[in-house]
Parts: C-alpha cells; structure tokens; sequence
C-alpha cells in the first residue's frame, strides 16, 4: 500500500473498499432498504435499479462537493433535496425513453430514490467534506456496494421464487418454485437471511472486534443525517452537525485500522 | 359510489398495506415501533401528513399539467412536503399544542420518510380524483398505523426470544417482519369481493 500522506481512509483503493465491503450501506448501515426489499423480485430491475442510484449518487456527490463551500450550512438539506431530486429527474427521463419495460418495472421507487437514505446521508456525510474527485469515488464504491447486494438479493429471490435467472429458467421444472419468495413477505425474509449470513461471515473473518462504526443491530439508519424515522424520536433535538462529527470520527477510526493492518 | 371509496380505503389498509406490501417507510417501521405509544405516535403523524401532503400535491400536479411541466412532479412534491411539513409543525404548536405535544416530535423526521413521497405519486399514477386521492391518503395512513401497532405487538415478543447470535438484532426483525407480512397476504381479493370494485 501506498505511504502517502494522505489522511487515513481517503486513498482511492480504500474509498472504494469501504463502500463496497466495510461500510456497505445495504448489509452493514441498513441504508435505502424500502427499495432493496420492493424492487429485488427479477435480477433485471436489482440491476437496473441499482445503476439507476449509483448514477444518482456519483453526480450528486459531485455537485454536492463542487457547492461545498457555496451552500449556507442552514439551507443545505433542502438544497441537497433538490440537486438529487434533478438527477433523479434526469434518470426518469432516461429510463422512460430508452428502457421503458424497467421503467415500468420500477415504477414508483424510481422517483423515491430522492428519498434514499444513501444518497443523502452520503451527500452530507461526505461529499460536503472532501473533493470532488474523493466523492465521485465514494459514490461509486457505495453506488456499486448497493448495486452488488442488490443484484445477489433479487438473484435469490428470482431463483427461488420463479425458478429463473434474468428470465431463463434454470430449475428443472419438477422443482415447484417459492412463489412467496417473490411476493413481499419473502422479500424481508431474504434480506434477513442475508444480512444474518454477513454478521456469521464477518465472524469467521475474525472481524468483529475492529471499531465497526455499523453493527447491523444498532446502526440501522443512524448514519443518516436525515431523520427519516429512525432516530429514537427523544434525540431528535441532537444537532445534525454532531452525528456527523461523530461519525466522521469513527470513519477516520476504522480507515486507521484498515490501513495498519494491510501494512 | 360509497362502495367505490370504501374499496379504495379498505384496499389501502389491508390489500397494498404501505410498509408490509408494498415496502414503503421501512424505516419508520423498524426503527419506532419498539415502544407502542411513539408507534401509535409516528402512524398518527405520518397519516395527517399524507393527508395534507396529497391534498396540495395534487391540486399542484394539475396546475404543473396544465404548464406542460409534468417532469418537474418529483422535485416540486419533494420541497412542497418538506415545506408543509415546517409549516404544520408550526401550525400545531401556535394552536393545537397539546396535539403538537404528542405528535411534534415525530414531525421533523417525516420529511423524508418515502411513504408520504410515495402516496402523492400513486394517486396520480392511479388516476383518483381529488376526492378518491384523499381517501387513498387516509388509508395508507391509516394502513401505516395498524402495521406499526400490530408489528409492535409481534417485536415486543421477539425481542423476549433468544434467537440464534448471527440473528439478533435486525435480522430476526426483519423475518418476522416476513411472516408479518405473510398473514396480510391473506386479504388479497378480500376487499374486492366485499365491495365489488
């Protein structure tokens, strides 16, 4: 590895490591679950849905950091709102235009990637802190990391729910499938087998007692910066600065331990 | 008529239940409803924010047809719900404040909770008029509610429970969350068959 001096946690290699594996916003921060769970029923719409945020994610990191200093602190959530919510326009468009079987696929969550988690926790956790270079990168790896979980969840639940994979039958017919596991209530079932299957890899790592800032039970939601429900409703009055100073700080913590130990 | 509204509601509550079905506010669900009064609470708050959120959003959508501005939908109900949001927290505190005693703190973190985002584009997927949107946003207000209720009563079992380690926590939820789910699944076609929609 490299012996820059560059703060911990800010190489290239380990912005995309971090959102790819270690801070996975899907298994390891519970962020974005409403369209983890609705649209995983074919591999095709994981997919699609998937490049759909990371688009959504890289270009609003980029104009979030490029405005950094520009946006007052007191109006930046409404006017992160609205850069995503453009480029959220700007893939309706697209989508509607040149694939418009997912468009109708994904209906209804694909407008509600403005109110994904990741990509505005993202937006206000990191890119209104780092480059534009950084935060291109930071949304790709966590652009990607959704996108990965996403297209293994929706491959379980095409396989064992219809019997196929991006619309081939792979089953041989006398396996009856699931239908449930395409219906919504083998959709929590999955990602519930899922995510206990990374806490039980992580543990066979060796991992657990690394400063993990996401321990799936606690973290669900909590890193983001905007309270979309999660935070225990008597600490809403914490400030919004403080999480991420916070959680800054233990970003930086975990970056440290990555670092030492791939020396 | 009557029949026809009272099918879109119950349909709402029960068949395209918001969280268990259709998977909107999952956040909401996981993260308040371990204690009964702030999820009775959150469901309170979150239903009179559908209410009036679709009951400017769709006037609003109209007038942005009328302007050939229809892309512009998700951008504008974004920042309308935000607003009215702000502005019913102060609405509440300035002269209803023993409700904004018991609902205000959940306000401030409906904002970008996709269930209210949700209902305002639906009903103008589904083509309601204005008074069939209303009834839609009651119900899946009112669908939300009951999910946090119920789904509070089953956690506080689980929660007892000793669950395998690798499963403590969020998985555990999230599968009897599943099989929370599995028994709203069998209100399909009962709405329809009651109310002949």
């Amino acid at each position: 590895m490299a012996t820059t001096n560059t703060p911990a946690g800010d190489t290239a290699k380990s912005i995309l490591r971090r959102g790819l594996l270690d801070e996975n916003p899907a298994l390891r921060q519970m962020l974005g679950l409403c369209p983890m769970l609705a649209v995983s029923t074919a591999v095709v719409n994981g997919i699609g849905m998937g490049l759909a945020t990371t688009f959504v994610l890289v270009c609003s990191e980029v104009v979030v950091s490029l405005l950094r200093k520009c946006i007052p602190s007191s109006v930046r959530i409404p006017a992160y709102i609205t850069i995503v919510a453009s480029f959220v326009t700007l893939v309706m468009m697209l989508t509607k235009a040149y694939v418009p079987a997912l468009d109708d696929a994904l209906g209804i969550y694909l407008p509600l990637i403005v109110v994904n988690c990741i990509v505005l926790g993202r937006s206000e956790l990191y890119a209104s802190k780092h480059r534009p270079a950084q935060a291109a990168l930071d949304g790709l790896g966590m652009g990607l990391g959704f996108t990965l979980v996403l297209t293994l969840m929706s491959a379980i639940r095409e396989l064992l729910g219809a019997g196929t994979l991006l619309g081939f039958a792979v089953l041989p017919p006398f396996i009856e499938p699931m239908i449930v596991m395409v219906m919504p209530a083998g959709g929590f079932a999955v990602l519930g087998f899922l995510i206990a299957a990374s806490v039980w890899l992580e543990k066979r790592l060796g991992k657990d007692d690394e400063p993990s800032s996401s321990r799936p039970s606690q973290s669900l939601c909590a890193a983001c910066p905007l309270d979309c429900g999660i935070n225990d409703p008597t600490h809403e009055d914490c400030e919004n600065e403080d999480v991420a100073t916070r959680l800054e700080a233990a970003l930086d913590a975990a970056g440290k331990t990555l670092e030492e130990r791939d020396r | 008529m009557m029949a026809g509204y009272a099918s879109i509601l119950f349909g709402m509550i029960l068949v395209n239940n918001f969280v268990l079905v259709k998977f909107l506010g999952i956040c909401p669900f996981m993260g308040v409803s371990k204690n009964l009064d702030s999820a009775a609470g959150m469901g309170a708050a979150v239903t009179l924010v559908m209410l009036v959120a679709v009951a400017v959003t769709w006037p609003l959508q109209q007038l942005l047809a009328q302007l050939g501005l229809e892309y512009l939908q998700t951008i504008a109900f974004i920042l309308v719900i935000a607003t009215l949001v702000q502005l019913l927290e102060m609405v509440l505190k300035r002269f209803i404040p023993s409700l904004h005693a018991s609902l205000g703190v959940y306000l401030p973190l409906i904002t970008t909770n996709c269930a209210v985002l949700g209902v305002t584009i639906l009903v103008i997927d589904e083509g309601y008029t204005y008074p069939q949107a209303l009834v839609a946003a009651l119900g899946a207000g009112l669908g939300f509610l009951l999910a946090m209720v119920i789904f509070n009563g089953v956690r506080s079992r689980v929660e007892e429970a000793n669950p395998p380690e690798v499963f403590r926590g969020m998985p555990i939820t999230l599968i009897s969350a599943a099989i929370t789910a599995m028994s709203f699944m069998g209100f399909t076609g009962v709405v329809d068959h009651l109310f002949g929609a």
